[in-house]
């Protein structure tokens, strides 16, 4: 008897088990040649995509519920200091493109303190609307204040779709807005469409580290809320001959009294940007000691790079957690990741495979990470390193 | 202090892992793990309460098995483990999961601080912190790599956060959700006494009656705005590594410096 959530079509299961086999919590069994699901069961999918014969799935909810009545495609403009964030107008590119699809308005939400500047901009980079929200509380960043000014601008308008970066910043307060309104949030997406079939958002995005692909939807709350990946898609071109319309709003922020305060801020140093850097020389235990990451950084000051390592390096520690990159520590895509003297190992993975181009350095030619690199080179890091970086200061 | 730790038991990372020439997952063997981050979690819980007095309540949301977690953290310390675990729990998306997490800790007549992972090394979303703190109130510290100074006598906690940009130093309000990072601490062993301990101790197994004014509909599948559509294989990388080699390291590196030129990366 199956008590789990899981639903197994008997009739069209086949009994090759390869769904047992896929199980992390071991609550898939064959009984009578046919798959039985017990109350172990977390509905976490893992099986749904080795089934040969679909005989699996997850119950859907809310069949028969109506979404309430929604319209329009909003992005929530990230900025600092009155600078936008990178991942903004990358973002304005897909809400044009799904707000053309639905044939509905790109609004942008600009909120700050004297930020009308980029509420041009962003008219620029797409939008034919802009609500604009200048307060002196907001002139930094705080997930309380930010949400309750964004939550009455998605009261008083009722988007259907919001799209926000998945920063730091950016992850917190779709976090904090998602919940209050009760409604999904589809997280770090990497793909976004609209199903034709019935208008609702398609949401991509990688988990298990990446191992795996998940497509999200929500049906019927609305709005359907996504935070976006920086550095997948590409930044719109921009036409400052655009014309469209600012709309300031007022909004009433909750009381200092309750929030959190910044007391300072200490910026990272170039070396460790990593999120913003277009290229990371990065580093593992075959550098041998925290000398070894002497040639690395040389190399990374000629090409304006950040410094990663690997876990191996960080816990020996040769370098700051801050520099580490993988599972446990940052998730990167720069244009050009070099990794000198790691082996490759899957949570070290996680965090660069999506790299756009991976080089190899490494003594061992088995090593995984060449399995995953786009150039290699065998050999000791300490003579490829400045090799390489001499090679590159003759011809740059 | 009233310290509550919520952690989550997830597939062990290294037996899952990618087969290309099928595209599906392979896991050899079962097992599962307390997340990598929560780790993290429970070691400053525990110092905080060793500095601050008070006690240390380990919280999961799972099937029955990750009782096996939840006995681990108490054999680290945590004096208290409730496992919320049945039927109506399962397939919780996040909101759902924080829901019924917050619920809890109301039931446990609330908490001082509660400390969550920066993210689950399965779902991966990193949202149920900031959902707990939404749904109780609290001021939400996310990418917590240190925690300066906590001060029950004034309510106040002072922490730094790790952002892309720098480290931020911030100061907020008790009672605060805090998700931590893995610099925060190095997480200590359990002792033998602890494991014997956490043994005997009972696990409190709670189900939706046990969350007073929960509301049904909010929980698992039924209770998620999201729902998983499809699940599949990533693309794997085109090509293969190609490789510079012959002659010295020396002509090599000048070939990838040629090449990366005219790759336009450099
Ligand atoms: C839960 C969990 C989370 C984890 N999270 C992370 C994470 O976030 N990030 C991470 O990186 N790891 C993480 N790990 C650890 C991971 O499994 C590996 O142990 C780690 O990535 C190995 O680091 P490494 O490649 O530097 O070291 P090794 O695996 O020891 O590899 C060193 C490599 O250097 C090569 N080498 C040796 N000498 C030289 C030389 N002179 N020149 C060139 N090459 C040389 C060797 O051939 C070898 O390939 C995690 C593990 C677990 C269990
Ligand atoms: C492939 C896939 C994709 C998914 N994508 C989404 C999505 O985009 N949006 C969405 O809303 N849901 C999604 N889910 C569902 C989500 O994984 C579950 O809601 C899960 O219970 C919590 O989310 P998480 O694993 O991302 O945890 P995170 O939010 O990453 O966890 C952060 C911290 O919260 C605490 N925590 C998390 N879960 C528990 C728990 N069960 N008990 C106690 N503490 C806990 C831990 O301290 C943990 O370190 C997805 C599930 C799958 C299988």
């Amino acid at each position: 008897m199956s008590s789990g959530i899981l639903i197994i079509d008997k009739d069209l299961c086949i009994g090759c088990a390869a769904c047992v086999a896929a199980c992390p919590f071991g609550a898939l069994a064959m009984e009578q040649g046919v798959a039985t699901v017990d109350e172990r069961c977390t509905a976490c999918s893992a099986c749904l995509e080795v089934c040969p014969v679909e005989a699996l799935s997850l119950p859907t909810r809310q069949a028969d519920l109506q979404p309430p009545e929604a319209r329009g495609v909003w992005v929530w403009v990230e900025q600092a200091g009155g600078v936008a964030h990178g991942i903004s107008w990358e973002m304005m590119g897909q809400g044009r493109r799904l707000a053309d699809g639905l044939q509905v308005p790109l609004t942008a939400c600009v909120l700050g303190e004297r930020v009308r500047d980029l509420a041009m901009e962003a008219i620029a980079f797409g939008a034919e609307r802009v609500l604009l929200v200048e307060h002196p509380e907001l002139a930094r960043f705080r997930t309380e204040t930010y949400a309750a000014a964004l939550e009455q601008l998605i009261e008083q308008e009722r988007p259907e779709i919001l799209l926000l970066g998945a920063s730091s910043r950016g992850r917190d307060l779709a976090g904090s807005v998602a919940t209050s309104l009760h409604t999904g949030l589809t997280a770090d997406c990497t793909g976004l469409e609209i199903d034709p079939a019935n208008g609702r958002l398609l949401q991509t995005r990688p988990a298990y580290g990446g191992n795996i692909m998940a497509t999200i939807s929500t049906p019927v709350h609305r709005p359907q809320m996504a935070t976006v990946r920086h550095r997948v898609f590409a930044v719109p071109q921009p036409d400052y001959g655009r014309r469209g319309e600012i709309v300031p709003r007022e909004v009433t922020l909750p009381p200092a009294s309750l929030l959190s305060t910044v007391l300072s801020f200490v910026p990272a140093s170039d070396e460790v940007n990593l999120a913003e850097a277009r290229i990371i020389v990065s580093g593992g235990a075959g550098l041998g000691g925290p000398d070894g990451f002497a040639p690395l950084r040389e190399l990374a000051d000629l090409l304006g790079g950040a410094i990663g390592a690997s876990r191996a390096a960080v816990d020996s520690g040769w370098i700051p957690y801050a520099h580490q990159v993988g599972q446990t520590g940052r998730t990167v895509r720069p244009e050009l990741y070099i990794a000198c003297g790691i082996s490759g190992a899957i949570q070290h993975r996680a965090g660069m495979s999506t790299s756009r181009t991976i080089v190899a350095i490494n003594t061992d030619p088995h090593a995984p990470i060449f399995g995953l690199a786009t150039y290699g080179i065998v050999g000791d890091c300490q003579q490829v390193v400045p090799a390489l970086t001499r090679a590159l200061r003759a011809r740059l | 202090m009233h310290v509550v730790v919520c952690i989550k038991s997830v597939p062990e990372t290294t037996q899952v892992a990618f087969n290309p020439d099928t595209g599906t997952m392979i896991r050899e063997g079962l097992g599962t793990i307390i997340n990598p981050f929560d780790m993290y979690a429970i070691e400053e819980a525990l110092r905080i309460v060793e500095r601050h007095g008070g006690r240390a309540t380990v919280m999961t949301m799972g099937p029955p098995q990750a009782a096996q977690e939840l006995r681990e953290a108490m054999a680290m310390g945590c004096e208290r483990g409730v496992l919320l675990s049945a039927r109506a729990f399962a397939g919780a998306d996040t909101w759902a999961t924080a829901y019924t997490l917050s619920a809890a800790i109301r039931a446990l007549g609330g908490a001082d601080l509660v400390l969550c992972g920066k993210q689950a090394m399965d779902g991966d979303t990193g949202q149920v912190g900031p959902g707990i703190a939404s749904q109780l109130g609290m001021a939400p510290l996310t990418y917590v790599w240190r925690i300066r100074e906590i001060e029950p006598a004034s309510g106040r906690i002072v922490v730094e956060r790790l952002l892309e940009e720098g480290t931020e130093i911030v100061s907020a309000p008790l009672p605060a959700v805090v998700t931590v990072l893995k610099g925060i601490n190095t997480p200590r062993y359990p002792t033998r006494r602890g494991l014997r301990r956490a043994r005997r101790t009972e696990l409190e197994v709670w189900g939706p009656q046990d969350l007073p004014g929960i509301d049904p509909e909010c929980l698992g599948l039924s209770g998620s705005p999201t729902q998983v559509v499809r699940v599949f294989s990533p693309e794997v990388r085109a090509g293969g590594v190609r490789l510079f080699e012959g002659g010295t390291l020396e002509t090599a590196a000048d070939a990838l410096a040629e090449q990366l030129i005219a790759d336009r990366l450099v």
